[in-house]
């Protein structure tokens, strides 16, 4: 099963390496990672993707939780969340396939970010599979270069 | 405020935290560090290696209850120490290591004598530090102190760059430590109290399974409180030898392994396991799906990663074992068919001991050959049972564990988690200099002896005249019985060819050493050793070569599936 973590952690020197050093001395894995300072400069906020069974989790939880850097984890894929993703594309864009690259990169409200005689880069943001959708369909134009930033996710409000 | 040295701050730190003995090795960049610690009354021991330092450190911590400190300096110092910090870091133990830098300016330069000690001891200390910042010493310092010894306690090391413990700083007053992410669980939640107990009372075969955090939380009392009150039989893991008293009847010694009989016997037909301040290791549960199949469990551990990592807990107790020992023997004080209950037990206590008699701890005696048993037996006796014993890893550390009996808590000091060779003559120095008048033996093999044999020197220098009985069988006998049981008798790389004549490198190292080559000259070896007060003791017993620990549970095996004797 796939969870997406939140982690708070104090935004100090070494903390992601801490969190990382974990996940590979106890054989947890990563999908995705993602970090950044918040609001408080004191204080990182990272979106966390990782895979495993309950008691998996369950210990992959309690391990960061563990850390003396960390304030505070939440599994929030145990609730309602939303994730976002953004990838830039370098795709082949010559004259036959340029009008077919706009319009699949449309129909994903993505944007053209950069421009070549050969090539456009491409911007597209949304929850994985809008990526891997994308990704699928562009890939037989010509995908030359792929970076992703990992997801980012957010539990949402309460709705009462 | 008037601003004093790093260096002063750091001795003024060491005093407040009430430290009176370090162990370390001095480097260039502590010098500063060595000077001012000259000038003040805390004993600092210079050791020959730095490993040494850090397990003398750990030795006293286990043997005292206080925190052990170790000061190495940068580079191959720090390296050096990191066995001995992942050494405490296993079993928990509350040490404060300080390791010299590079100054800031040379960090990542890699500059003579540099290393990322913080980087490299990340996985293997509770936390870490590198001072970057002249004003964070004196926090810092009392922060690690504080993480060290509180919650789950275990090693932190603080690096300390030349130019920091140069530059002038502020020494601010103590004020309680308050970490908004650090904050341990100590009171047991009262319903899960209830809980543990209600299951206590409907159970027909209970157990306690005690490790090593009942001797960390100082809760040997409440345990034997509450044990005998219940009278339920109580099994010890290698840590928590000592947590109750080994020749109490309820005891049935060690589990596990090299656990007795009876006692792996009866966690494997227990229906209710009581875990305290344990974490079900894989050398305490064997092949996970056939431990305990029967048992609901309760846990109490202050550490909650401990709770369902390896077995899955029916009655989690996130506590600190003395809070909630104390919780559960208030709840059975007013219980009011405690009587009843121990009665309900008595059938239960029969077939533990119906199991002891039936394979009791034993080995075959063999005429005038010295048995390692018998070696830890006469100790156990001539000592009655009193000293405070070290042991370095292997057949030694197995043979002591089962066959001398702990009747208090600190008074066994043994690697179990990480199994660290060369772990005993230095912790045996540091409890040596916690208690100058306890009897300290160092039960060794001839293969881990010579590990950190130059610690030798170190004990000699400070007067600490520990004893050290060497079981001598020229073999690396823990790796050689696998070899002979698992592998065809193929001895590869566990003979030791060339041993060192022990008695006459004692004498070199100024120290007393002692032969036993047959055992009618056991016992008036040991009591040679225990009259000598004034000097190291070595004991060289010349051991059968090829023994065997029994009972033995082959690795990944159920534990009902035991080798005897």
């Amino acid at each position: 099963m796939k969870h997406t973590l939140s982690v708070l952690l104090q935004n100090k020197p070494g903390a992601l390496s801490r969190v990382t050093g974990l996940f590979s001395g106890r054989g947890f894995n990563i999908e995705s990672l993602c970090v950044a300072e918040t609001l408080d400069p004191k204080v990182s906020s990272m979106t966390l993707v990782t895979r495993g069974n309950d008691a998996i989790i369950e210990q992959v939880t309690k391990q960061l939780h563990k850390l003396i850097d960390v304030i505070k984890v939440t599994d929030i894929s145990e609730g309602e969340y939303v994730e976002r993703e953004m990838v830039v594309i370098r795709v082949q864009a010559e004259a036959n396939t340029r009008a077919e690259v706009l319009r699949v990169i449309d129909i994903f409200r993505g944007k053209v970010v950069d421009v070549s005689p050969t090539s456009y880069a491409v911007e597209i943001t949304g929850p994985e599979s809008k990526i891997k959708a994308v990704i699928d369909l562009l890939r037989p134009i010509g995908i030359k270069e792929v970076v992703r930033t990992g997801t980012i996710a957010m539990a949402r409000a309460p709705k009462k | 405020m008037s601003k004093i040295t790093g260096a002063q701050a750091f001795v003024q730190c060491l005093q407040e935290e009430g430290v009176d003995t370090i162990f370390g090795f001095p480097g260039g960049v502590i010098i500063d560090l060595y000077d001012e610690l000259a000038n003040s009354s805390i004993k600092n021991l210079l050791v020959r290696h730095e490993q040494g330092a850090v397990h003398a450190a750990d030795g006293y911590a286990r043997a005292s209850g206080k925190t052990g400190v170790a000061l190495l300096t940068s580079g191959p110092g720090a390296t050096n120490g990191v066995t001995g910090i992942a050494t405490a870091y296993m079993d928990s133990i509350p040490v404060v290591v300080f390791t010299g830098q590079v100054p800031r300016a040379l960090i990542g330069n890699d500059a003579f004598q540099e290393v990322d000690i913080v980087g490299i001891t990340r996985p293997c200390t509770k936390h870490n530090y590198l001072v970057s910042d002249p004003e964070d010493l004196v926090p810092t310092i009392r922060e690690a102190f504080y993480l060290a010894s509180s919650g789950r306690p275990g090693p932190v090391l603080v690096d300390l760059p030349k130019d920091i413990i140069g530059s002038l700083v502020d020494f601010p007053e103590k004020e309680e430590i308050r970490m908004r992410t650090y904050q341990p669980h100590v009171e047991p939640h009262p319903g899960q109290i209830v809980k543990a107990c209600q299951a206590i009372v409907e159970a027909e075969r209970p157990v306690f399974y005690v490790g090593g955090g009942v001797i960390l939380s100082n809760s040997s009392e409440e345990l034997t409180a509450l044990a005998e009150k219940t009278q339920i039989p109580v099994t010890m893991t290698l840590m928590g030898l000592g947590a109750f008293p080994g020749t109490n009847p309820l005891s049935t010694g060690m589990l596990g392994m090299h656990g007795s009989y009876a006692s792996n016997m009866m966690v494997a037909k227990s229906d209710l396991l009581i875990a305290v301040g344990a974490r079900f290791d894989d050398r305490i549960t064997g092949r996970l799906d056939k431990f305990a199949p029967d048992a609901k469990v309760i846990h109490i551990d202050i550490d909650p990663t401990s709770i369902s990592k390896n077995v899955e807990v029916d009655i989690p107790i996130v506590s600190d074992c003395k809070h909630a020992l104390t919780a559960m023997n208030a709840w059975f004080n007013s219980y009011k068919e405690i009587d009843s209950l121990s009665e309900k037990y008595q059938p239960w206590r029969s077939q533990v001991k119906e199991w002891d008699t039936k394979h009791p701890l034993s080995y075959k005696e063999e005429g005038d050959i010295i048995k390692p048993q018998y070696v830890i037996e006469t100790i156990n006796r001539l000592t009655g049972g009193d000293a405070i014993i070290s042991t370095e890893v292997g057949q030694n550390q197995m043979w002591a564990a089962q066959f001398y009996k702990f009747n208090k808590p600190r008074h066994w000091l043994s690697s179990g988690g990480l199994g660290t060779m060369g772990f005993g003559l230095p912790a045996a120095i540091g409890a040596k200099m916690a208690f100058p008048d306890a009897t300290v033996i160092d039960i060794a093999g001839d293969g881990s002896i010579q590990m950190n044999i130059q610690e030798l020197a170190t004990a000699k220098q400070y007067n600490t005249p520990v004893k050290v009985a060497i079981l001598n069988n020229n073999y690396l006998g823990m790796v050689r019985q696998w070899q002979e049981l698992f592998y065809d008798k193929r001895y590869a790389g566990t003979v030791m060819e060339v041993t060192p004549d022990f008695v006459a490198l004692a004498k070199a190292y100024g120290a007393a050493g002692l032969r036993a080559k047959t055992k009618s000259e056991v016992e008036p070896v040991i009591k040679e050793a225990l009259a000598i007060n004034d000097k190291v003791v070595i004991m060289d017993f010349a051991i059968k070569r090829e023994e065997c620990v029994f009972p033995m549970v082959p690795a990944g095996g159920a534990t009902t599936e035991m080798l005897l004797v």
